[in-house]
């Protein structure tokens, strides 16, 4: 029997969601166990032991001047490190406050801001550390997640497909509800990963995976709004959980200049 | 000349008992998700009654006619490609024991499907699939056995969608072959061509009289309808050299602008047969299943080689297709790899039209 696995688990600012996409492996975990060694994941164990890890999947933004530090401090003690999660690789919901009034959405949150210590951005672990692989998804795919654990396990390289969220859903039977329905879907841009969890249930993709490999956001945009829907409408759709994807941040940041010019011109 | 018969509207049940008796799962179009899909059926009633479908580039919605009729829209966005060649497919597994590994390679008998629906351009790409899974150096054997084990009804479009161009590919709306029956839904039943041996067999038992000339005649005027709906064409004269001879056109600059390399066309696609091939080993590497599934040239990772693909703009991308499709698949097996069903044209989330697309490159630059 090799050497088991030292895994490390360690939390940002999240939902806790991605490492709950770990604990509903259910079956596997018992698997996993015997070839893994959970030295440091205080969601599922309160055991917690120190480093150095083999593997450390990190979940959660750098949002507080505490975590400037502590994720230093992981990266040293970790020779692969993994970013799970839509926090973790592009800042999550929270980094919605980039570029905004931060001072402001304190006062208007929180009684006593004074006592919040709180950065005013919130940016993916990448632009602190160096990271060997980022696992997309809000939350990740359990299978995608296994997969990761079972790379390093067995020295394979990382990845994960790189398509659109179309071809799974053409793949599983989904009837497009962009087309036959009307319904605005990011799907086209979105890479995939969710399984089309969202237009299976008949509702667009919200894009929860991130931009896909040279996405072509302004085709999509240009089709929606030429086919009725306003900028306004379509903000939310890039402004979301992948807010600060490059592709996405940007079309974002122009639907937002479209609608305020869409909004004067009505004055 | 083949044997054509007729049955009346409620001797329907009938023919579809027989299909289920002589031992055949019945995929039929049906209703689910708003849109017309083919799924298996129990009885007619699962059937689409009195629908048809609105189609635009880019836009698909189900409307109530008004009447009971059975057939009366075009394709939807299946295709029965979705049976023939599934979308993932196991293809072996690889198990490993105190010995080493064993290794099985998996084998699909076919299920034995009779495919109630089949139009005109579906009948073609059938053939066109079978040459490219049967009839090069490598037979893909799963394929054989599935098409071997399937029964064809093919029904006679009488009403196309706005995005049909079958007439310009030369494939319908009338079914020529490549059926084991043909139907026609007439104004109160069905002409039935019987076009093989085994489509003989399976309808002597029902024992339903000879076709009247008024009924062969009131079936020759609903495809002459059918063909004179069609209003979308495509030039397809020297459509090889003339696409080939525009490889530089500016036009798929502008193009790959709307394009969002998103594989809708090509997933949807009756003809398009790429897939990929990949190990999936189990937690411990003891089990390694090999899988393949449906892939597309809209992939950026489809020509990796050494890494980094080949074709790395979705110019290329685009370009990589259409050329594929309407030129190049000459070269390859001889025809075009197009039947002009408009799948490609309705289920582009964007509503990118092949037929005008062709006709823009096919205009000479200034
Ligand atoms: S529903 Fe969305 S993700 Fe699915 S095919 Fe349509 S556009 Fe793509
Ligand atoms: S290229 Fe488009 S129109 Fe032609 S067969 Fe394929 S889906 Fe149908
Ligand atoms: S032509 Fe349309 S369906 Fe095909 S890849 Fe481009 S955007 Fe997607």
């Amino acid at each position: 029997m090799p050497e088991k696995l030292r895994l490390g688990i360690f939390k940002f600012a999240s939902c806790d969601g991605c490492q709950l996409s770990l604990l509903n492996a259910e079956e596997e975990l018992l698997e996993l166990a015997e070839l893994v060694e959970f030295a440091h994941f205080p969601e599922a164990s309160s055991r917690i032991e120190s480093g150095p890890y083999d593997l450390v999947l990190i979940e959660g933004s750098i949002s507080t001047p505490n975590d400037l530090d502590h994720i230093q401090k992981i990266r040293r003690q970790t020779d692969t490190l993994v970013t799970i999660g839509a926090c973790a690789t592009a800042g999550g919901i929270q980094a919605l406050r980039n570029g905004a009034n931060h001072d402001e959405f304190m006062k208007l949150v929180y009684p006593h801001p004074e006592f919040v210590q709180s950065l005013a951005t919130s940016t993916p672990i990448s632009n602190h550390v160096s990271v060997d692989f980022e696992l997309r998804g809000c939350p990740v795919d359990t299978g995608q997640l296994l997969q990761i654990i079972s790379d390093k396990l067995h020295h394979r390289k990382f990845s994960v497909p790189d398509h659109s969220v179309c071809r799974d859903c053409k793949l599983q039977n989904i009837v497009c509800v962009s087309v036959a329905r009307g319904i605005p879907c990011l799907g086209p841009l979105t890479q995939a990963g969710c399984g089309a969890i969202c237009p299976r249930f008949h509702r667009g993709c919200y894009g929860c995976f991130g931009p896909c490999h040279q996405t072509n956001t302004d085709g999509l945009t240009d089709w929606l709004i030429k086919d009725g829907h306003s900028s306004a409408e379509l903000i939310p759709l890039f402004l979301n959980v992948n807010a600060e994807a490059p592709e996405f941040a940007r079309t974002g940041a122009q639907l937002m200049r479209q609608d305020s010019a869409e909004g004067e011109s009505h004055e | 000349m083949n044997d054509f018969r007729y049955f009346r509207i409620d001797q329907f049940p009938e023919f579809l008992k027989q299909l289920m008796q002589s031992g055949y799962r019945v995929i039929a179009p049906t209703i689910d998700q708003e849109a017309i899909v083919y799924a298996e059926i129990q009885s007619i009633d699962d059937m689409p009654q009195g629908y048809t479908d609105e189609q635009k580039p880019g836009y698909y919605r189900l409307q109530h006619t008004g009447n009971q009729r059975f057939f009366d829209y075009a394709v939807g966005p299946h295709s029965w490609k979705r049976y023939l060649f599934p979308p993932l497919q196991l293809i072996s597994t690889s198990i490993k024991s105190q010995d080493g590994w064993t290794f099985e390679d998996h084998v699909d008998e076919g299920e034995p499907y009779a495919f109630l629906g089949v139009r005109a351009c579906e009948l073609a790409a059938m053939r066109i699939q079978d040459r490219v899974f049967l009839e090069g150096s490598y037979v893909d054997t799963n394929y054989q056995n599935r098409r071997n084990a399937s029964f064809i009804v093919a029904v006679n479009c009488a009403v196309p969608s706005a995005n049909c161009f079958c007439t310009s590919m030369n494939t319908g709306p009338k079914c020529k072959s490549g059926f084991d029956i043909a139907l026609t839904e007439l104004s109160d039943g069905f002409l039935m061509e019987i076009g093989s041996s085994l489509g003989n067999e399976m309808v002597t038992p029902l024992g339903f009289p000879s076709a009247t000339e008024e009924q062969l005649t009131e079936s020759e005027s609903i495809s002459d309808h059918a063909t004179e709906q069609i209003k979308k064409t495509m030039d397809t004269t020297d459509l090889r050299n003339r696409l080939m001879g525009q490889l530089e056109h500016s036009h798929w600059k502008e193009v790959a602008d709307r394009c969002l390399s998103c594989t809708n066309c090509t997933m949807v696609c009756p003809t398009c047969f790429c897939s990929h091939v990949e190990e999936v080993p189990d937690l411990n590497q003891e089990r390694v299943d090999r899988r393949k599934s449906w892939d597309s040239c809209f992939n950026p990772g489809f020509s990796k080689l050494h890494g980094t693909p080949v074709r790395n703009d979705t110019r290329s991308r685009y370009r990589q297709w259409l050329t594929h499709k309407l030129a190049t698949w000459h070269d390859q097996f001889g025809e075009s790899g197009c039947v002009g069903c408009g799948r490609c044209i309705t289920w582009c989330p964007v509503g990118i039209d092949l037929t005008v697309e062709v006709a823009a490159l096919c205009e000479e630059e200034p």
